[in-house]
């Protein structure tokens, strides 16, 4: 969790991603920041996410993205 | 607000509503359309008169003798008052600005609902064309027709493409966008309408001799289009179930050009059907007509002087050949005329000062 | 069938009182056979088009639906005696199956759009390039563009995407899937509706219910507003313009800019405001498709707020997939190697983001105006992206960038940015347009402007006006939520009189009828 916060506010240093929770809904990530995102999550927790996985309820909060790789790290 | 109403969702906040509320506010909505439309609808008092016409027959006294049906060429053409004057016979004239033959049957049709002439004239220009060219000439013969079953065939044999039979209906879809044109006029006449004819009679005064006439061109196709025939043969037999003598004429106006081959058809149709037809273009000489002083547009309609050459020719015509007496000396019929008349006086003085003729 | 027109309203009116008659299981096949009839007024044959649309996504769909369904029982079933190897051989052979039905349907209906929409364009262009070296020419085909084929065949896709991602099962009745695709409101001009959005309003069975018709209603009539009154009155000046490229220039062309941008948010805001209305006397819902666009602060925001539907589209099922693809990921490690990981980072993204940009373009329109015009839009938000950190710096440095006025700033330079890139879906050639723009910049060319040649008079351009301010005022009053249900609270004497006033406003204001050419929608053409 530390890892993906430090990848976050290394993104938007401005944004408390540990109480933000409409990331996606308030337009604080938009669709670049999400690339950039998913690129550096691949690269740090080696998994693979790809565009099906790119819903509003899965990059609204640093938790929700959490949940994400921990479910696809299941799947593989 | 009643205490469960305010625990309602978004969607129910609207406050509830009486039926008396609804129904008093669809009154008010219906009489203010009604109100918008009859100001907006064009009143045709000044500039094109032509538009008021078709209505203004149904103000008259129904009890004519003859019935004019067609286009400029009738109602510039004669006068009912000289028929009146000279022949004693009353007679009316239901012309409007490019009647096209199709309106004329309908508008034939409609008159028959009011009375029973003995004779109807018909001037046969319009037969050259098979279908309405201006949705502005369809307005000005339909709108004033009275709603029946005619008015309706009226409308479904003249829209154009882009008209719509629901324009005829509600006319304030048609004229909607005249709110920034709005004269004094339109606040004037939204109620009443101004005479603006002498029984269907369209009155000019003024003179302008026929100098050079434009050269003719020929036609690459001379003969009448199959729904121009139809109508005249509904006009026909019209005529011939009610027992109402039908006379086929061609007004003595230069232009537009009366083929020679145009005039062998309706030659033709009419002895086929054993109707009279009179070019009064070969009739000028008999009728006494001076195209130097009896045009106000050089050579396209009558004035006052030609119309009432014109009449007198037909009211001869009539007497001898048709029959008809002179109904001279009926009391209400004198009062009628005696009104007509003298509106009709009073034009001629109005219009001499307006276009400075002695 | 325009919604402009009376038969669309007769028609709506026919569909409404059979919708709350028949048994409410009978509703959405009513709305089906609605659609058909709505979609045979264009033309019989363009209901063959949207047919194959509906017929081979269907199939595609079930196909995949039905893999992935016996994907995960045989999964189930063999946790136990399957290696993570095996499992991961037998799901990389089901997904290619999935995969091949996927491509089938996109094949297929892509091509349909490209042969109808965009053969002719690339029968132009060889012709171009043929012209250097030989007199030899292709001819063109005469090829009508079936009514809404952009959108039904984007939002098929889409729905195609999602089953084949898993996000849902596909629709196992044909007729409702041709009803999802059909659905006359937003046939002509989206918004491209997902599924899972429009599927549970779409099915269900909708008591007769007042107030939604009424405020569907209400909603209509606002949107006829905006077309008729506004919009259409636009456009006959813009018309003008356009029409005549070397007369008019200058000042009028500065001024038909901002006309066209105005005229075109009245357009397309008006049509949707129809379509959600409709819908909504249907008790259907359906999705925004603007958020206050010309409130934007940047062209990025802009393109959030404006046509939703469409850039949600683009970025969802092709921007994303673009660039998280396998191909992409290595195109990104070379280019970190070559360039080092900041700008080697980016080249990806922002290629990923031309292929929206261009493909945005000619989604537009088939011609190089259009893709000049996406591709602008690209440029633009790239360059603003990589400015980022100077915008950072300044709104540090400078007090007063946080103030409401500087918002309002912002809120006209985005316009104006939007109304300078407009002009590229004005003009068809691009040489027009760019000496058209210059020429605001040239004194002489400002020689005779007028705004009384334009074909509107005095009247016409307080009409303008004063609904400008209307919508303005209706737009700063929405922020605070819907004005209808503001509205709503009033009493009914209120209610009647603004809403009455608003349809004697149409009526009298409206444009349309004889003397009027009853403009299309702007969006009709894409």
């Amino acid at each position: 969790m530390d890892q993906l916060l430090e990848i976050l506010s290394n993104l938007h240093p401005d944004v408390d991603f540990e109480m933000e929770d409409r990331l996606i809904d308030d337009a604080i990530l938009d669709s670049l920041d999400i690339v950039d995102l998913i690129t550096a999550i691949s690269d740090e927790f080696d998994v693979t996410i790809t565009a099906k996985d790119i819903m509003p309820e899965n990059f609204n909060s640093a938790e929700a993205m959490y949940d994400l790789i921990q479910r696809i790290r299941d799947e593989e | 607000m009643t205490p469960d109403s305010s625990s309602t969702t978004a969607s129910d906040t609207r406050r509830r509503v009486s039926v008396p509320a609804v129904l008093l506010s669809v009154l008010l909505a219906i009489l203010v359309l009604w109100l918008l439309q009859r100001l907006l609808v064009p009143k045709y008092v000044d500039g094109i008169v032509e538009g008021a016409f078709v209505a203004e027959f149904y103000g008259a006294e129904h009890d004519h003798d003859l019935i004019f049906v067609g286009d400029c060429e009738v109602y510039e053409n004669f006068s009912p008052v000289t028929l009146w004057q000279e022949y004693g016979i009353n007679s009316y004239i239901r012309g409007s600005a490019e009647q096209y033959i199709f309106q004329s049957y309908y508008l034939l049709e409609d008159t028959l609902m009011y009375e029973h002439p003995k004779a109807v004239v018909f001037n046969i220009q319009s037969l050259q064309f098979d279908k309405s060219r201006s949705e502005a000439y369809n307005r000005m013969s339909i709108e004033g027709m009275r709603w029946s079953p005619y008015k309706v065939g009226a409308i479904n044999a003249s829209k154009t493409e882009e008209e719509h039979f629901l324009d005829y209906v509600f006319p304030i879809l048609r004229y909607h966008s005249r709110w920034s044109e709005l004269t004094a006029a339109d606040f004037e006449y939204m109620f009443k309408a101004k005479k603006v004819t002498h029984n269907g009679y369209y009155m000019r005064v003024d003179v302008r001799p026929v100098t050079t006439l434009p050269p003719v061109k020929p036609l690459a196709d001379y003969s009448f289009g199959e729904n121009a025939w139809a109508y005249l043969d509904k006009i026909v037999q019209c005529c011939r179930e009610k027992d109402i003598q039908l006379i086929l004429i061609k007004a003595p106006s230069l232009y537009p050009h009366w083929y020679d081959q145009w005039d062998q058809q309706v030659k033709a149709y009419a002895a086929e059907h054993q109707l009279p037809y009179y070019n009064m273009l070969e009739a000028t000489e008999e009728i006494g007509l001076d195209y130097s002083t009896d045009t106000y547009d050089g050579g396209l309609h009558m004035n006052l002087s030609g119309a009432e050459k014109c009449a007198r020719w037909l009211g001869k015509l009539l007497t001898e050949k048709y029959s008809f007496e002179s109904r001279r000396g009926e009391k209400h019929l004198e009062e009628v005329w005696t009104g007509i008349i003298s509106d009709y006086n009073a034009e001629i003085e109005a219009q001499k000062i307006k276009y400075g003729i002695a | 069938m325009l919604f402009t027109s009376y038969s669309f309203i007769a028609f709506l009116a026919v569909l409404l009182v059979l919708y709350y008659l028949v048994p409410r299981r009978f509703q959405a096949p009513l709305l089906l056979a609605a659609s058909c009839v709505f979609y045979l007024f264009a033309g019989p044959l363009f209901l063959i088009y949207i047919a194959v649309t509906t017929v081979t996504v269907y199939f595609a769909g079930l196909r995949i639906g039905d893999g992935l369904k016996a994907q995960s029982a045989y999964i189930k079933e063999h946790k136990a005696d399957l290696s993570p190897e095996e499992k991961k051989a037998y799901k990389d052979s089901a997904k290619r199956v999935r995969t091949r039905w996927l491509v089938l349907a996109l094949v297929i209906n892509l091509g349909i759009l490209a042969a109808v929409k965009y053969l002719n364009f690339a029968i132009s262009n060889i012709n171009g390039i043929l012209s250097l070296f030989s007199s030899a020419r292709l001819d063109f085909l005469s090829i009508a563009l079936p009514l809404g084929i952009s959108y039904y065949t984007l939002q098929s896709i889409g729905y195609l995407m999602d089953v084949y991602r898993g996000a849902y099962e596909p629709e196992r009745k044909l007729w409702r899937f041709a009803l999802f695709i059909s659905f006359f409101p937003q046939l002509i001009q989206g918004p491209i509706s997902r599924y899972s959005d429009l599927s549970p309003t779409l099915y269900a069975e909708h008591p007769f219910d007042m107030n939604s018709l009424l405020r569907g209603l209400e909603r209509v009539l606002w949107g006829f507003f905006k077309k008729l009154v506004i919009a259409d009155r636009i456009f006959i000046a813009v018309g003008e313009i356009i029409g005549d490229p070397a007369a008019y220039r200058g000042g009028f062309i500065l001024f038909g800019m901002f006309l066209y941008t105005v005229e075109l948010y009245a357009d397309f805001t008006g049509g949707i405001d129809i379509t959600i209305g409709v819908a909504q006397m249907l008790g259907i819902e359906l999705r925004e498709n603007f958020n206050r666009p010309y409130f934007s602060t940047s062209l990025k925001e802009y393109w959030r707020r404006w046509h939703i539907s469409m850039c949600s589209w683009f970025r969802d099922y092709l921007f994303y997939p673009v660039s998280t693809s396998r191909w992409m990921s290595r195109f990104k490690k070379w280019n970190v190697s070559r360039f080092g990981q900041k700008v080697g980072k980016r080249i990806p993204v922002y290629a990923a983001s031309f292929i929206v940009w261009f493909s945005t373009g000619l989604w537009h329109g088939a011609s190089w105006n259009f893709i000049f015009w996406g591709l602008l839009n690209w440029a633009v938000l790239m360059i603003s992206e990589e400015l980022e950190p100077l915008y950072d710096r300044f709104r540090k440095a400078v007090p007063f960038s946080q103030s409401f006025g500087y918002k309002i700033f912002m809120m006209v330079r985005t316009f104006c940015l939007v109304a300078v890139m407009n002009l590229f879906d004005c003009y068809a050639l691009l040489s027009d347009t760019l000496s058209c723009l210059g020429s605001i910049f040239i004194p002489s060319a400002w020689q005779g402007f007028s705004l009384g040649v334009l074909g509107l008079s005095a009247a016409d351009y307080i009409v303008i006006i004063a609904g400008c301010a209307l919508m303005l005022l209706v737009s700063i009053l929405s922020v605070k939520g819907d004005v209808r249900e503001q509205i709503a609270k009033k009493p009914y004497a209120v209610r009647f009189v603004l809403y009455f006033g608003l349809f004697i406003i149409i009526l009298l204001m409206g444009v349309y009828g004889i003397g009027y050419d009853s403009g299309q929608f702007i969006y009709n053409r894409f």
